[in-house]
């Protein structure tokens, strides 16, 4: 390789990766000023302002179509940029409301929210991976920083212990994972993921070498994100973190490994072969996380089933194997992650005492609604859409991934998205039906009153109204779906002008 | 006489394997822990190997990461295994059953 001008490459590739290079600046700061000063009221909002400044950034790059960065180790702009959004505005968010949850639950440490900007940045790597170093090096720097924040409570068993399953879990996977990425090399002799299919046809390495590497790969994602036969860490996680950073976790941490097994299937591996092992995938995982969840009376539980349950149904739009399903499944991911914040934003403002409030069982919600109606009404605006209701984005969000699904032959698939969410319907309604129509125990009443007395806190209120309000504009004028087609067609341009 | 990468692709493949029985049967977190190390250093042999075998740098530059990737877990994870000691003065996994379905 030819290595004059590198520096000057590599400072001015400085100014496209602008959002990983603030985040990773701004968790530093945040870290330094952690330590020298007493007060770290204004931590979290430094964070709130980098997302926000990166995200207005990646809005003005995403329009262009997608480059290759760092000497083709990433990309940057078109869909990188839309991945690197939705990653962005679920920090933001998620910032914004854990500043008040952690207050209460007496955890409220500055260094919580530096970790949450390194995870975004690992998170951002991750999701515009072009090279298998670079989704290693994105993927474990994500993992660790949330293995702590599962434990953050460490004064409490939930915690620890589910802090611990996913450790052990998680480096188990990895260890899959990482196997899949040498016997990828091993088959292709190259980490480039756009290289591969040049190598793959050039007939270089064995069969059997290059479809175990598939194979382990694949079980390193659908570990991630939580699909099916991999599944069983997510409800034990997702309980026992603390409830904003659950929120978190379910909808950056997926959204970034979806958009990195996007690029792993659209620019490495022929699609004939994977799709209809991702399609039983999806399929066990939609029928799995859909029949669990209603079973479940903790409602933070059912919100992890329910997200196993989505993660099938963003495999459905991954296995059509066509540029338009993996738009669809990236326009779903937008989509859950505003409605899923949401929802665990909700859940984490009636956390109100570390004893009662927080087992958040079913009987325990009864008649928030009426008491809290800005609780209770963007809670219904977050059920509904989860359930595919229109006019709000979760209707056009399944549309986006199950239209793509038929075009490519996979009815079958459909129909038993269709069916699983219509049964979800009845989970997620229940929740409602408690919030406004179930009228609190006896026993109940005296907490209750407490929480009444604490007031919402204005950053939580704002993050859910925005919420709840995108999601509608998201329903009623789905023209981000269109754009994000675009993304795809203008970087298989791209890619074929290089080639 | 030079050995070939089969034989280095199988030795890897055999330590993997060790590695995942460990994480499978072993009940003591510390040593789950060990077992997922040795996977990934079996991962690092085979990348090695490959590397050196095609003449390519990027799989032992990937080694590097590798290796202060599992230094950082190894460092969590003891943090998180001395955290959960302290509450339940237990290393065992099958002690650690609070969630249930």
């Amino acid at each position: 390789m030819d290595l004059t001008g590198a520096y000057a490459s590599l400072g001015s590739d400085l100014g496209n990766a602008f959002s990983l290079v603030l985040l990773s600046v701004v968790g530093l700061v945040m870290v330094v000023w952690d330590s020298l000063r007493n007060d770290h009221r204004a931590i979290p909002w430094i964070g709130v302002a980098a997302s926000v400044l990166a995200i207005s950034f990646e809005l003005l790059r995403m329009p262009g179509p997608a480059e290759k960065i760092f000497y083709g180790l990433m990309w940057a702009g078109g869909y990188a940029s839309f991945v690197n959004i939705i990653i962005l505005a679920a920090t933001a968010f998620t910032l914004a409301i854990s500043v008040h949850y952690l207050d209460r639950i007496g955890h409220n440490y500055g260094e919580v929210y530096s970790l949450v900007v390194f995870a975004s940045a690992g998170m951002i790597v991750l999701g515009s991976a072009n090279s298998l170093i670079t989704v290693f090096v994105g993927l474990e720097t994500m993992s660790i920083c949330l293995y702590i924040l599962t434990g953050l409570v460490r004064t409490e068993e939930g915690s620890v212990e589910s802090a611990l399953k996913y450790f052990l879990l998680g480096a188990f996977s990895t260890g899959f994972f990482l196997y899949g990425i040498a016997l990828l090399y091993a088959a292709t002799g190259t980490l480039y993921l756009d290289e591969m299919p040049a190598a793959l046809a050039g007939g270089a390495g064995s069969e059997v070498l290059l479809w175990g590497g598939v194979g382990l790969l694949f079980i390193g994602f659908l570990f991630k994100v939580s699909a099916a036969p991999f599944h069983m860490w997510t409800p034990d996680v997702y309980q026992g973190a603390p409830t904003t950073l659950t929120g978190y976790m379910s909808t950056a941490s997926k959204a970034s490994a979806f958009a990195a097994l996007v690029l792993v299937v659209y620019h490495a591996l022929p699609a004939e072969r994977w799709m209809l092992v991702l399609a039983i995938v999806a399929a066990a995982t939609m029928i799995l996380g859909n029949v669990v969840a209603i079973a479940q009376s903790n409602v933070k539980r059912m919100l992890a089933y329910s997200s196993i349950a989505h993660a099938g149904y963003v495999l459905v739009g991954i296995a059509a194997g066509t540029t338009a399903g993996y738009s669809g499944a990236l326009f779903y991911l937008l989509v859950y992650t505003l409605m899923n914040i949401g929802a665990f934003g909700v859940m984490a403002a009636l956390e109100w005492d570390g004893h009662v409030g927080q087992k958040q069982d079913l009987d325990s919600l009864a008649g928030i609604g009426y008491r809290k109606p800005l609780l209770g009404v963007s809670m219904g605006f977050f059920m509904f859409s989860l359930t595919g209701f229109p006019p709000l984005g979760g209707f056009i969000g399944k549309y986006a991934v199950f239209a793509p699904a038929i075009d490519a032959g996979l009815t079958w698939l459909v129909i038993v998205g269709l069916l699983t969410s219509a049964a979800s319907a009845y989970y997620y309604l229940r929740v409602l039906y408690v919030f406004w129509m179930k009228s609190p125990e006896e026993e109940a009443a005296p907490a209750l009153d407490q929480l009444m007395a604490s007031p919402l806190s204005m950053s939580t209120s704002v993050v859910l109204v925005v919420c709840a309000g995108l999601l509608l504009v998201l329903g009623i004028y789905p023209g981000v779906l269109e754009s994000t087609t675009l993304f795809f067609s203008d970087s298989a341009a791209a890619v074929a002008a290089i080639r | 006489m030079e050995i070939s990468l089969d034989w280095y692709l199988a030795l890897s493949a055999v330590l993997f394997a060790i590695g995942v029985l460990g994480v499978l049967f072993r009940r003591n977190a510390i040593v789950i822990l060990m077992s997922v190390e040795l996977m990934l250093n079996a991962v690092n042999l085979s990348l090695v190997a490959v590397s050196q075998s095609i003449g390519d740098l990027s799989g032992q530059i990937l080694v590097f990461f590798v290796m202060s990737v599992a230094a950082a877990e190894a460092a969590v994870g003891l943090a998180i295994v001395i955290a959960i000691f302290r509450k339940k003065v237990s290393v065992d996994v099958n002690d650690f059953t609070l969630f249930r379905y």
